[in-house]
């Protein structure tokens, strides 16, 4: 019968090998395809690990260009509050002034975008409606890509004068204006995160306190936005991290005064004006060369330590989730 | 009060918040649009900077931050897709992908001048490119880097395990699995999240600060070596380092305005490609 002929040629496939699969590939096919795919597979690995190599490269070259900087100045000189390398009487190297600076514009940055950050993520998240929250995203992300140094210039023109005008002073480029300037800056990195932290507590809170007779309001502040907390400070130390390293808002609006503060009305210099003012005039391997880069390492590990601890919060807040 | 009042208060409040950053993106466009849209002309817009850059135009800043964005997606694009498909696609559970993770987020939090720092120290000492286009562009494609690698994590993530299944189910290796089954899905996405980072870099001041940009070049950079002229820098320049600030101001005024422009641009040329290829794919 013609149904008898052997199965293997009347199939359109190719007839079984030896080692039991269709197709006439020979054995060495497949060594050179699983070498191929552990060669692509070590391309990927050799791209993913890139991250760590920048990140540690950051760190050694600013640890070995800010080294140097201690065999002409001591230790205890970073220690002092002046920072002026220039000085034709003495130059001194300290770190005092600067950095209360660069906290004194954080915090009053944090002061201002955190109250107003949070209001505007409770509402993306638990208030608004549908529509409202697709006009309001795009226009924070909007906020979030608006040039710093655009800011700083709005600083200069805008509210430089208005300060001036509220306190009666000569001119408005002090440490309020960078504040202000600085909160706009962080308030999209604030909003966002806290949104995402709010809109992820699960339903089930809520609704157990609307069923035990809690209003909509009382359930937001009292049960949603406690249990969101870890998340939301996560996202308010990221906006700091974001304010301590912000250059040229504060480079333009501060002032930049080398004097320490007193008042949110003093011109304050930040360490990262510091270093943007500094660095294109200094002689190349100098003291005061290497002294930039220790500003820059300790700004480095500033911005680590933040970003850690946010990190080890929000690592946390998702293992009690889970 | 009554628990109805007290809500309703509350609620206002916070609705409050919201219209307060409306209101300061509002002020914040309407402003640098009102007084910035009398300084454009074709002759801003093409031509040098004259009379110690009180007239004439911003040519040469637009065309170097052209050429700047170019060499950090040249850099950092491929980089951070290869970075995310190892993340998404073969990185396993463990603590070198823990690692990798956290030095992500933690350059994504590094502040750009220590970025700059950092550029002068590796490309323009070490690797003796000077203050160049290739020097600044390599720095910003560095700071991009992160946020690349995120995007491209996130357009990854969101191709459904079974088209990998499909393709691995019909005995494709992992890589021709990944090539033809995830990245065709992926890329719309990816691309969407890198120009949305190439934006914010075109618009970063302090990274560049010390690796390539020049205060005023009367010429157009001729080779990746040569010093350039940027927006960002430019309307810096106008805003604190020049005698003249009535004279300057519609310029740099002009300057603010066109480099909004570009980012929004930018901004907008990614939701397109998303809406794009969203409407492709049904």
């Amino acid at each position: 019968m013609p149904g008898m002929v052997s199965k293997a040629n009347k199939s359109p496939l190719p007839p079984f090998n030896k080692r039991g699969m269709r197709g006439d590939f020979k054995p060495g096919r497949f060594r050179w395809q699983k070498a191929k795919e552990r060669l692509i597979a070590s391309f990927f690995f050799f791209n993913g690990m890139v991250s760590i190599i920048i990140l540690a490269g950051i760190f050694s070259l600013l640890f070995s260009e800010g080294l140097p900087a201690f065999k002409e100045i001591h230790f205890s000189d970073f220690l002092q509050s002046t920072w002026n390398p220039t000085s034709y009487v003495k130059a001194t190297y300290g770190l005092g002034a600067i950095m209360v600076s660069t906290l004194m514009v954080t915090f009053g940055a944090l002061l201002i975008a955190v109250p107003v950050g949070l209001a505007c993520a409770a509402y993306l998240a638990e208030i608004a409606s549908p529509r409202v929250r697709e006009v309001l995203k795009p226009i924070i992300e909007i906020l979030a890509g608006i040039p710093s140094v655009v800011l700083g210039f709005l600083g200069i023109v805008v509210v430089n004068p208005l300060i001036a005008r509220a306190f009666g002073i000569p001119n408005g480029l002090n440490a309020l204006n960078g504040c202000i300037l600085l909160a706009i800056m962080s308030l999209p990195t604030i909003i966002s995160l806290s949104e995402d932290a709010i809109a992820a507590v699960p339903k089930t809170h809520k609704d157990a306190s609307l069923a035990l007779g809690a209003s909509r309001w009382q359930t937001l502040v009292r049960v949603t936005i406690p249990s969101a907390l870890s998340g939301i400070i996560a996202s308010i130390m990221l906006g700091m991290g974001r304010a301590i390293g912000e250059t040229m808002t504060v480079l333009m609006a501060t002032g930049n005064a080398q004097a320490m503060p007193h008042s949110f009305l003093d011109a304050v210099r930040t360490m990262t004006a510091t270093i943007a003012i500094e660095l294109g005039e200094v002689p190349f391997g100098s003291a005061h060369y290497h002294a930039l880069f220790v500003i820059g390492f300790v700004l480095f590990v500033m911005t680590f330590l933040v970003n850690l601890v946010s990190d080890i919060i929000l690592q946390k807040y998702q293992e009690v989730e889970q | 009060m009554k628990k109805q009042t007290v809500e309703t208060l509350g609620f206002n409040l916070f609705r409050l918040g919201s219209v307060f950053v409306v209101l300061i993106l509002g002020a914040i466009l309407f402003d640098i649009f009102y007084k910035g849209i009398g300084a454009i002309s074709w002759e801003f817009l093409t031509a040098e900077p004259r009379m110690g850059m009180t007239e004439g135009g911003i040519f040469p800043a637009i065309v170097g931050t052209l050429y700047i964005t170019l060499i950090t997606a040249l850099f950092s694009v491929p980089l951070g897709m290869f970075a995310a498909i190892y993340l998404n696609e073969y990185a396993r559970q463990g603590k070198i992908t823990r690692i990798i993770r956290l030095s992500i987020r933690n350059l994504s939090g590094v502040p750009s001048i220590v970025y700059g720092l950092f550029g002068v120290a590796l490309f323009v000492r070490v690797l003796h490119l000077g203050t160049s286009i290739l020097s600044a562009g390599l720095t910003l494609g560095l700071l991009t880097l992160p946020w690349t690698i995120t995007a491209s994590e996130e357009a990854l993530k969101t191709v459904p395990k079974s088209y990998r299944d499909g393709a691995l189910a019909l005995g494709a290796t992992k890589w021709q699995a990944i090539r033809t089954n995830v990245l065709p899905y992926a890329i719309p996405g990816m691309l969407t999240g890198t120009i949305l980072g190439l934006a914010r870099a075109a618009g970063e001041t302090a990274p560049i600060l010390f690796t390539g940009v020049a205060f005023f070049l009367p010429f157009l950079p001729d080779s990746p070596l040569s010093q350039f002229m940027a927006l960002p820098y430019h309307l810096y320049v106008l805003a604190t380092q020049h005698h003249d600030v009535e004279k300057v101001m519609p310029l740099a005024y002009g300057t603010a305005l066109v480099l909004i422009a570009f980012v929004v641009g930018l901004n907008l040329a990614a939701v397109i490609i998303r809406y794009h290829f969203r409407k492709k794919r049904g």
